[in-house]
């Protein structure tokens, strides 16, 4: 496995894909369903290997050397530029613990979301050229090593995201969409600026001598790398690194999404088709957080360590706020939406805690998320599919019609309310132990703590509405699932419930890499305090 | 017989149950005998527990065994160096003797479900619930860390919700079921809360080690305040599951499931988790958390007993009475009575369990009916109901020869000792009056239900004894709510092996000087007085129970006799019209039946306040930070529109305009453009001789 | 007796060229328009052997003179042969009538 691109082939292989997709005639869409479906459960297979021949004891995060399967080369060579030099940009992938969980997320919830994309109908070709296209751009965000092209597999996946919601989402979905589109992109330019700024900071290394700029991310994690009047070196006494490391964290907050910056999430959600809200919920919006833990934390530590209260304080908002609004909800699935936005807080209360209890937890907590909120959102889909309703109020006693979907239902709205024995419990709980062990956050942790309550709340009280009572005549003819919907949901079930019983399955693959990022923050923030005017 | 092999038992026992639930559950729709499958897997759980019990109470009797894995490791952590939790069991006497309890109460409520629940049309299902149940419940008792008893306390509300609203199709069901669930949740922020404490601070979950982390002097925040804090904190998950004030509302309302589910869970187990609880945790909870605990207890005690005189309900009356035993309960844990409070856990789960299950036969044979003033006459009709009901009543109101006076005059003598050592004697008091409000309630429940002229004539008419199936796990239970298993001496509870060495209290782990005055361990004086009954803390405390016991054993009886006889004045006799009786206390009577107006103003305060923030916060979303979003976008188009007149009227006007000016000069100067070079020429040389002129 | 100096060559070289600009700028007809040129090239010529004369130059003068003169025949040669063309294209030799140049 030393020298096989495995994480190219993973990656690109959509693209692949999705070329076949469009030499294939459009009538063909069968045959275009199962091609896709083919890429995307080959993908898992890849992934799986992955872990496979993952090497636990390598940590990541700053140092170059642990990072595994690292294909690195130079991608642009530009020399020449007058004032600029020479841009070097490096096609520079590799995983670490953090990165892989996310990445075995990633396959498994797009194989998923193909299966859920079955019954799509409207220009089927498009559809899943799109798709695919989407895929690359996702796996791509989490195996980047270089900011350069983290940033074009950032942007690239919002075109086909855009066009998925506003084609093939609901009757409000152009709205939707470009509600989507160009909120992510204000975040984008606080990255991209941020992006420019590191990279006139910083200098690599070459094999000659000789000194360059770079967009490796790991160059701008030493301290060493930077040049005495970059405007984002700490070694400059008038460096912008605060308002870099707000804006930064703007860019990717508006991903999570974090309050104030949720807005587009029950939009998107609502009108995008089921698949894309899998998709959307399942891993778009992990890779905000993924962002902050790669690019934030450790490029900017000694930042870190001064606003920890404040993400902290996003995080309980997060929280409380997103369960409160779901409350209030009527539509299923908007209240899943907003759900999202709660759990998507502990992600970040967790981060916050820079504590291993915490990261651990939050990292887990973006894999169940991943998996429990895509069941959720496949779950909704199946219930619209039948009724095309999504009003609460309109079910009742839905249990006694349809027990089995009845049975995956109270799986999935046990695990997001945090039940023991199920995924959910375990991040939730690691987060609250690492937060918790943070002094600095020690208070917010215990307000935090009512989220569990509240999410409890509404959970119940959805499912009594939907499916509790009596049934209404109007739905006495719903079938059970389909031979399909149990395929999309018996393995987000099986994965759940093993995560939950022992969750040490998926903790061995990050937990050096925690460890380590832990370790660096620690460490760097001193030294990056050390030379800091601040 | 060894360790090992005991530890194995317990671990079949605890698993058992969950292979019931998994394989009734999903093919109990197919296979229409599976229940047998789920009972049968009960026996054998019992049977095991039962060998489990024997062998350590015989064997192991002062020995605690633990047995430990490493669920989850988080590796080299930073500074901590290591961060794992284990999860274990852990058998010590309290523990063998509570999984003997909870085995045999599930397993008679099993049976007793069997012909119970017969027809209902997911029958197989009911019993996987109760095996979840029953597993989840397994593991609170058997677990060595907070964690574990957490999570399995999750778990257990889990299952509760899913057997109280198992007859959902009632809206009154899912409603209870729901209500107990979040209820709970509120009580176990706190528990989570404490457990977070201890854990920041020892970095284990292990009872063992965080007892002697403490007993080394390493408290929470370095403060005894840290301590008592954490020991409130944890005593809020208590609060919750053992339904104690101010969370016992949800209680009452779980009454909606299945009477033998209310049996098994609301009286004799999940209830009973709080209390035991609060005996795991018993060494690290300081003076000022247990004053805190008996002062809870106590209210809890008292509040209930005045509802359940006003109750109609045949099952609100237990539900309330349940709660009234559980402060009992955890008002001797907060007086330091221990051992009798885990005493009263174990004879009252038998007796509640009793009544519950005869209310059930009750109702079984009344088609559903609850209301007691409906009833009455019903002993003829169903003499071993009502034997069996008598002898749980006898034993619930602390009637001498049943095993509840043996401990709740315990509990009694551990208040009186308390008042008489520190001089509070509100517990006492409090525990006396309940003593005769419960005989009272408890023989008016009889009487309205067996005794007397039936009222409901069609309804008695087809009532009838119940069924085997039936029948015999009431016989069982009352049995066991009789003295001599207990205690051969029925006026001393420490006649027994189960008191005077099975069941002792613990070591206190918490500092001296954050104890109770009378628990303080005075090291000369213990080896003085020479204790060999060894159930005590201090000389002084033993022999302030000693004194307590003779008098407390009196009151106590007395007036529970009192209390029937007041039962028998009003209802059987009719020497006092109770209507009357409530005229004349209308306040006093409307407080009590409408249940101290809990429901109503928590529904008012917290219920209503938080759905009004939440369609207050959703209003916010969508009106304001949504607004700014919308707005944003409005201004931008705004702000376009204008951009693009701005545009085509200004820039592009000045844009023109130079193009107009440039061409009108063009214009003229193309007139000197006659592409005759003899002109041009001409123009050359009038510029030379004007610029000669110039630069002369 | 009036000394003829350099003056006086000067003022008759500055008629000639005066002659010849008249007749460069005046005349329609594209030969006369030649033939002002030739006048002021000798004009230069004059100029030149007068300063070559008065001034210390050397032979200089004199030979520029000789190579303008040379110059002249050969650009009169390719003159006549434009002059030539023009009549083929345009019919007329009027440089009144030959304003293309315009466009």
């Amino acid at each position: 496995m030393e020298n096989f691109p495995i994480l190219s082939l993973l990656t690109f292989l959509p693209i692949v894909g999705m070329v076949l997709i469009l030499i294939l005639p459009k009538d063909q869409g069968k045959a275009i369903k199962w091609l896709t479906l083919a890429i995307t459960g080959i993908q898992v297979i890849l992934s799986v290997v992955i872990l496979y021949f993952f090497n636990f004891s390598l940590g990541g995060i700053n140092d170059p050397s642990s990072f595994q399967f690292v294909e690195k080369f130079r991608w642009i060579n530009i020399s020449g530029l007058s004032w600029i030099g020479t841009i070097k940009i490096d096609y520079f992938l590799g995983i670490d613990g953090i990165s892989v969980v996310l990445i075995l997320l990633t396959t498994i919830v797009t194989f998923i979301a193909t299966l859920t994309s079955w019954n799509i109908t409207k220009s089927v070709k498009g559809y899943f050229a799109l798709f695919l296209l989407l895929d690359t751009a996702m796996l791509g965000v989490f195996v980047a090593l270089d900011f350069f092209l983290f940033y074009v597999f950032w942007e690239l996946m919002l075109l086909p995201m855009y066009f998925l919601i506003g084609v093939w989402g609901g009757p409000r979905r152009e709205y939707a969409a470009i509600k989507f589109f160009l909120y992510t992109l204000l975040g984008s330019i606080f990255i991209l600026l941020v992006m420019l700024g590191l990279y006139f900071s910083a200098t690599e290394t070459l094999v000659d001598g000789s000194k360059v700029f770079t967009f490796n991310l790991l160059t701008f994690m030493d301290p060493s790398n930077y040049t005495a009047t970059g405007i984002l070196s700490p070694l400059n006494p008038n460096n912008l690194r605060f308002i870099a490391y707000i804006a930064l964290f703007i860019g990717f907050a508006i991903k999570i999404p974090v309050f104030p910056f949720h807005t587009w999430l029950p939009d998107a959600h609502v009108e995008a088709p089921t698949a894309i809200s899998v998709i959307l919920a399942g891993v778009l919006l992990k890779m905000g957080a993924y962002g902050i833990l790669r690019i934030s934390f450790p490029i900017f530590p000694e930042i870190t360590q001064q606003v920890a209260w404040y993400i902290g304080l996003f995080g309980m908002i997060n929280i409380i706020y997103g369960a409160l609004a779901a409350m209030a909800q009527r539509d299923f699935k908007k209240m899943i939406a907003y759900s999202s936005v709660s759990h998507m807080g502990y992600v970040l209360l967790g981060m916050a805690s820079l504590t291993t209890a915490g990261l651990t937890g939050s990292v887990l907590q973006m894999f169940n998320h991943g998996t429990i909120t895509a069941m959720l959102f496949i779950i909704v889909g199946i219930i619209y599919d039948r009724t095309h309703t999504r009003d609460m109020s309109a079910f009742g006693g839905l249990a006694n019609q349809m027990p089995v979907y009845t049975g995956f239902v109270m799986v999935a709205f046990f695990a997001a309310i945090g039940l023991p024995g199920l995924s959910g419990f375990i991040s939730e709980a690691l987060v609250f132990i690492g937060a918790f062990g943070n002094e600095q956050i020690r208070v917010i942790t215990a307000f935090s703590l009512l989220g569990i309550l509240l999410g409890a709340s509404y959970m119940l009280w959805a499912f009594q509405k939907v499916f509790l009572g009596t049934l209404k005549d109007k739905w006495k003819g719903l079938t059970d699932l389909t031979f399909r919907e149990y395929c999309m949901l018996v393995p987000l079930t099986i994965i759940i419930i093993v995560i939950g019983v022992y969750p040490s399955v998926i903790l061995q693959f990050m937990t050096t890499s925690v460890n380590a990022m832990v370790k660096f923050m620690a460490n760097a923030n001193v030294i990056f305090s050390s030379i800091s005017p601040f | 017989m060894t360790e090992s092999v005991l530890i194995k038992i317990a671990l079949v026992t605890l698993f058992l149950p969950l292979i019931g639930f998994i394989v009734t559950l999903l093919f109990g729709k197919r296979i229409k005998w599976l229940y047998w499958f789920e009972n049968s897997i009960l026996i054998i759980t019992f049977l095991l527990a039962f060998v489990l019990a024997y062998f350590k109470l015989a064997y192991f009797t002062d020995q605690t065994i633990i047995s430990e894995f490493q669920w989850i490791n988080l590796g080299n952590v930073p500074i901590l160096k290591t961060f794992t939790i284990e999860l274990g069991i852990m058998l010590d006497n309290i523990t063998v003797l509570m999984i003997f309890v909870v085995t045999l109460v599930s397993l008679v409520v099993h049976l007793f479900s069997v012909d119970y629940m017969k027809g209902d049309k997911r029958y197989n299902r009911y019993f996987a619930y109760l095996g979840i149940f029953t597993f989840s419940m397994l593991g609170i008792v058997l677990t060595d860390n907070l964690l574990m008893i957490y999570i399995f306390w999750e778990l257990v509300g889990i299952s509760s919700y899913l057997l109280i609203g198992f007859w959902y199709e009632k809206k009154t069901a899912s409603n209870a079921a729901k209500k107990a669930f979040l209820v709970n949740r509120i009580g176990d922020i706190g528990m989570f809360l404490g457990i977070l404490i201890l854990f920041t601070t020892y970095n284990t979950f292990s009872f063992d080690k965080i007892f002697y982390q403490v007993s080394i002097g390493n408290l929470p925040f370095g403060t005894e305040l840290g301590l008592t804090i954490a020991g409130i904190l944890l005593f809020c998950g208590a609060i919750g599951k053992s339904a104690q004030f101010p969370l016992h509302v949800w209680l009452p309302d779980a009454m909606e499931g299945p009477t033998p589910v209310s049996a098994l869970i609301h009286a004799a187990t999940m209830v009973a988790a709080g209390v035991y609880f609060m005996i795991r945790i018993f060494p690290i909870l300081s003076g000022d958390a247990l004053l805190v605990i008996a002062t809870i207890g106590a209210i809890s005690a008292f509040i209930p007993a005045t509802i359940a005189v006003t109750q109609n309900d045949i099952k609100k009356v237990l539900a309330y009475s349940t709660i009234s035993q559980l402060g009992y309960m955890i008002m001797a844990i907060g007086v330091g009575a221990y051992t009798f409070a885990f005493f009263h856990l174990i004879t009252h789960a038998f007796f509640k369990a009793a009544l519950f299950l005869g209310s059930g036969s009750v109702i079984h044979s009344m088609h559903h009916e609850q209301d007691m003033r409906k009833m009455g006459g019903l002993r003829k009709k169903m003499p071993l109901t009502y034997v069996t009901f008598l002898i749980a009543s006898l034993a619930l109101s602390g009637i001498p020869l049943t095993s509840g006076f043996l401990s709740k005059d315990g509990i009694l003598a551990g208040t009186f000792a308390f008042g008489s050592l520190t001089g509070n004697w509100w517990f006492a008091a409090s525990g006396f009056l309940v003593a005769f409000l419960t005989a009272f309630y408890m023989f008016r429940a009889i009487i309205l239900t067996f005794h007397g002229k039936p009222k409901n004539k069609e309804k008695y008419e087809h009532a009838k004894e119940s069924s085997f199936l039936m029948a015999m796990p009431l016989v069982v239970l009352s049995l066991l709510s009789l003295f001599f298993w207990y205690s051969l001496n029925p006026f001393n509870p420490e006649g027994g092996k189960l008191l005077s060495s099975w069941v002792k209290p613990p070591e206190i782990s918490v500092p001296q000087n954050a104890r109770y005055d009378f628990m303080k361990t005075e090291t000369e004086k213990v080896n003085e007085a020479n204790l060999t009954e060894e159930i005590t803390y201090s000389p002084a405390y033993t022999n302030a129970l000693r004194t307590a016991h003779y008098p407390t054993l009196f009151t106590s009886a007395s007036l529970a006799l009192l209390g029937i006889l007041f039962a028998f004045l009003i209802y059987q006799w009719k020497f006092i019209d109770p209507d009357e009786l409530a005229n004349k206390f209308k306040p006093a009577y409307k407080l009590s039946f409408n249940k101290w107006y809990f429901d109503e103003i928590y529904y008012a305060t917290f219920v209503a306040g938080t759905l009004a923030l939440s369609r207050a916060i959703a209003f916010f979303d969508n009106k304001f930070v949504d607004g700014i979003v919308n707005g944003s976008a409005f201004v931008t188009v705004k702000l376009s529109a204008f951009t693009g007149k701005f545009d085509s009227i200004v820039v592009d006007g000045f844009v023109n305009m130079t193009a107009y000016l440039s061409g009108l000069t063009g214009l003229f100067f193309r007139r000197f453009q006659t592409g005759k070079v003899q002109s041009y020429l001409m123009f050359v040389i009038f510029s030379i001789i004007i610029l000669l002129y110039i630069f002369k | 007796m009036i000394h003829i100096g350099l003056i006086h060559y000067l003022i008759v070289s500055s008629i000639l060229f005066c002659l010849g600009i008249f007749g460069v700028i005046t005349r329609k007809n594209a030969i006369m328009v030649l033939m002002g040129i030739e006048l002021i090239l000798n004009s230069a010529n004059i100029n030149f052997v007068a300063f070559a004369r008065y001034g210390n130059f050397g032979n200089s003068g004199q030979l520029t003179a000789l190579f303008v003169i040379i110059l002249a025949a050969a650009e009169a040669a390719i003159a006549m042969a434009i002059v030539l063309n023009i009549y083929k294209m345009f019919s007329t030799i009027n440089v009144d009538e030959i304003d293309t140049l315009k466009d």
